[in-house]
């Protein structure tokens, strides 16, 4: 990483599209990504937010931190806003009124809004083909409610509503994989990513962006407050989960996978998980079977990436993947 | 020259539309509704109408698409039903609340349970706190003068708000009416075109839907209440300028030969008209009986409807929703608080009736309304009547 320290101000624009002084939480994974996304792309963006953290701490009457046109209206619907906003321009730009040129439509929202009360708006606007980016910041919880179990959560991970106990070991069952749903609906471009790759991530949502029809980009993004980590290690827990495989990141571009890192071995997932207090109380048999389960996907997605695709020599900006001791 | 031909409404809603250039339509099939959108489906196929056609995934996402078309300044139209509107409940207040002129027309028909897909106003009664203008119409012809008028009110600069347009399911949508459909030349003068004032645009962005802390929201349902209050105005308004241009004219409150009636019955929707019936016939039989039929829900016309009852002895309600376990109708309770705080005020008697889309015929009005006058003189320990029920 040490080259991108003297060549960042070449590579990244200075400018923000989200300006500090909102109420995010100390070490907020998701503003940080949400900062890193938009400064992936131009100002010729419109954001839909769905409700939840980053609505929450970046919204409040009168003040914003979005210097985007943005809109919010609820929880579950912020595809179909999209969709909206995208037919719009559609129509309005074939009807001659005057309008921006190439303008984008970006909705974002969190896993709960994403993996569980969204996902049928998210699959029928999916389906409808509409030109738009779909980004779901992933801190594995409802976090802005005060970390309750969504179906992102991952197994053994105690929230409140997943909490432990002496018939509960945590979240019972195992994170939907969210990605895979977007990639069954065949759209042009599914990635994952997490903001301790920045310029992956910064890359992928730019691809994601300039992709024609729909596309979907999954963010993993540390949740300190939620997840009882130190808020000095957001950077190095988000390396961690695609390192141990937890998290892995990928591209599925046209149906073909390619793996976005090249980790001749992942580590141990407790490398991972001893960081976290929501694992804290896992046994090594239920480590061991989170490492059992964490390998088959690993492999699973290897399989595919190996089957589908012959361009994965693309030059990733995701860095060699290793985390400084 | 404009023609009458025998059109099934829901088509002509759906032409009317299409006279408004509308841009967007996101629709989710219901029935009684289905056949507005499909006609708008087939529309814009046919390359009839230029509009982007969303065929969205639920009634939820119906409504959501629209927010973000509103927004984004096109036209925007919708319709639905029943259970569609109690799915898209939560968005209507999001729609109002953001001041986006969608334009809606709801096909009234029950809630379930029991499933019933028959025509009476629970589900518009249910949404009458959301913020929506809500007018409601009794024939075909109203139906597709109203949609035309709804655009003009909603995008209207002093408005601003998402207005419905209520025809009663099955007894309007599928009937043949005759109709006359205006010239696209007279719509074109009568509607200007849609220009938000503040649209999603990269070239002047703005934030839309940030959350009001508890010293914001007060006023900012203040502002909404004065809002639609004020829009009452601009409805007349809009209407007075229909009437001028197309030659029908339409008040918040209709009259039915209710200047000097001792008695009058105050109906909504489509069955207004076969009340109007049993009205001429009691008229004939030299009967004192007239009628007055609500066409603005919301806002509600107080000093109009006031003014219309005022001198009259008795006023009968009859309400085609029932809110259980409280005061019967929610129109008559309305009525009724219109008149609370007047020095005088007529005998008010509450019928609910003709739910789930049972009829009530000439005959049945003129029943309904002779009882409701027994009622009136020796009183009823009932806070309402349900009219026709086998018990």
């Amino acid at each position: 990483m040490e080259k991108y320290a003297v060549y960042v101000p070449r590579l990244v624009q200075k400018k923000e599209k989200f300006a500090p002084g909102h109420r995010a939480c100390i070490g907020c994974g998701e503003a940080l990504a949400i900062r890193l996304a938009f400064k992936a792309l131009d100002n010729n963006v419109i954001v839909a937010n769905a409700t939840g953290c980053a609505e929450i701490f970046a919204s409040q009457l009168p003040a914003t931190s979005w210097h985007l046109p943005w809109i919010h209206t609820l929880f579950e619907n912020t595809a179909a806003v999209a969709s909206g906003v995208e037919a719009a321009y559609k129509v309005m730009r074939r009807k001659g009124i005057p309008l921006p040129e190439n303008t984008k439509v970006v909705a974002i929202a969190g896993d709960g809004g994403t993996s569980d009360i969204g996902l049928q708006a998210l699959s029928g606007a999916l389906e409808r083909g509409h030109d738009f980016t779909y980004i779901c910041f992933d801190n594995e919880a409802y976090q802005n409610t005060g970390n309750q179990r969504s179906s992102a959560t991952p197994f053994g991970a105690a929230t409140t509503t997943s909490p432990l106990g002496k018939k509960s070991i945590g979240q019972f069952s195992w994170k939907k994989n969210m990605p895979e749903i977007a990639v069954a609906h065949n759209i042009p471009y599914v990635a994952t990513a997490c903001h301790s790759y920045p310029f992956d991530l910064m890359d992928k949502v730019a691809k994601a962006v300039a992709t024609k029809g729909p596309a979907y980009v999954h963010i993993l993004s540390v949740c300190p407050t939620g997840w009882r980590s130190a808020t000095d290690t957001v950077i190095r827990l988000g390396r961690l989960a695609v390192e141990t495989g937890v998290f892995p990141l990928y591209e599925v571009e046209n149906g073909k996978y390619k793996m976005s890192l090249n980790l001749p071995k992942l580590r141990p997932v407790k490398d991972y998980l001893k960081q976290q207090g929501r694992f804290r109380h896992l046994s090594d048999d239920v480590i061991q079977k989170i490492q059992d389960r964490v390998e088959i996907e690993y492999q699973k997605l290897l399989e595919k990436a190996k089957n589908g695709s012959k361009t994965t020599k693309r030059k990733s900006r995701a860095g060699t993947g290793k985390v400084p001791a | 020259m404009t023609t009458r031909v025998g059109i099934e409404v829901s088509i002509a809603v759906a032409d009317a539309v299409r006279l408004t250039n509308a841009d967007v339509i996101a629709a989710y099939p219901i029935t009684p509704q289905t056949h507005i959108v499909e006609h708008l489906a087939e529309l814009v196929a046919n390359g009839e109408l230029d509009a982007e056609y969303i065929p969205v995934e639920s009634e939820h996402s119906a409504m959501s698409a629209c927010l973000g078309s509103a927004a984004s300044g096109a036209r925007t139209f919708t319709a639905t039903s029943s259970q569609g509107l109690a799915l898209m409940n939560e968005v209507l207040y999001v729609a109002s609340g953001m001041r986006l002129p969608i334009i809606m027309a709801v096909a009234n028909r029950v809630l379930s349970a029991p499933l019933s897909i028959w025509a009476d106003h629970s589900d518009m009664m249910s949404v009458r706190d959301t913020g929506w203008i809500q007018i409601i119409v009794e024939n075909g012809q109203q139906a597709v003068d109203n949609i035309i008028c709804a655009f003009r009110i909603a995008e209207d600069r002093r408005v601003l708000l998402p207005v419905m347009v209520h025809l009663d399911g099955f007894n309007l949508t599928h009937v043949i009416e005759p109709i006359t459909l205006p010239e696209q030349t007279d719509v074109d003068k009568f509607l200007p075109k849609n220009r938000f004032p503040l649209p999603l645009n990269p070239d002047k962005p703005v934030a839309m839907g940030g959350f009001a802390p508890p010293v914001i929201y007060t006023e900012a349902k203040w502002a909404q209440e004065v809002c639609i209050r004020d829009s009452k105005d601009v409805i007349m308004a809009c209407w007075d300028e229909f009437g001028r241009v197309f030659g029908r004219q339409y008040h918040s409150v209709e009259k039915y030969h209710s200047d000097g009636a001792g008695v009058i019955l105050l109906t909504m929707g489509g069955i207004s008209e076969t009340a109007s019936v049993a009205i001429d016939e009691m008229r004939a039989d030299d009967e004192n009986v007239g009628q007055v039929r609500l066409r603005l829900w919301r806002p509600f016309p107080f000093e109009e409807l006031r003014q219309a009852v005022k001198d009259a002895e008795i006023v009968i309600i009859l309400d085609r929703a029932i809110s259980l376990g409280g005061p019967g109708g929610p129109v008559a309770s309305e009525v009724k608080a219109a008149f609370y705080n007047q020095a005088s005020r007529p005998k008010m008697v509450a019928f609910v009736g003709a739910l789930g889309g049972r009829d009530i015929t000439v005959a049945g009005f003129k029943n309904l309304i002779k009882k409701g006058i027994e009622i009136a003189r020796t009183g009823s320990k009932n806070e309402y009547e349900i009219y026709g029920v086998r018990e």
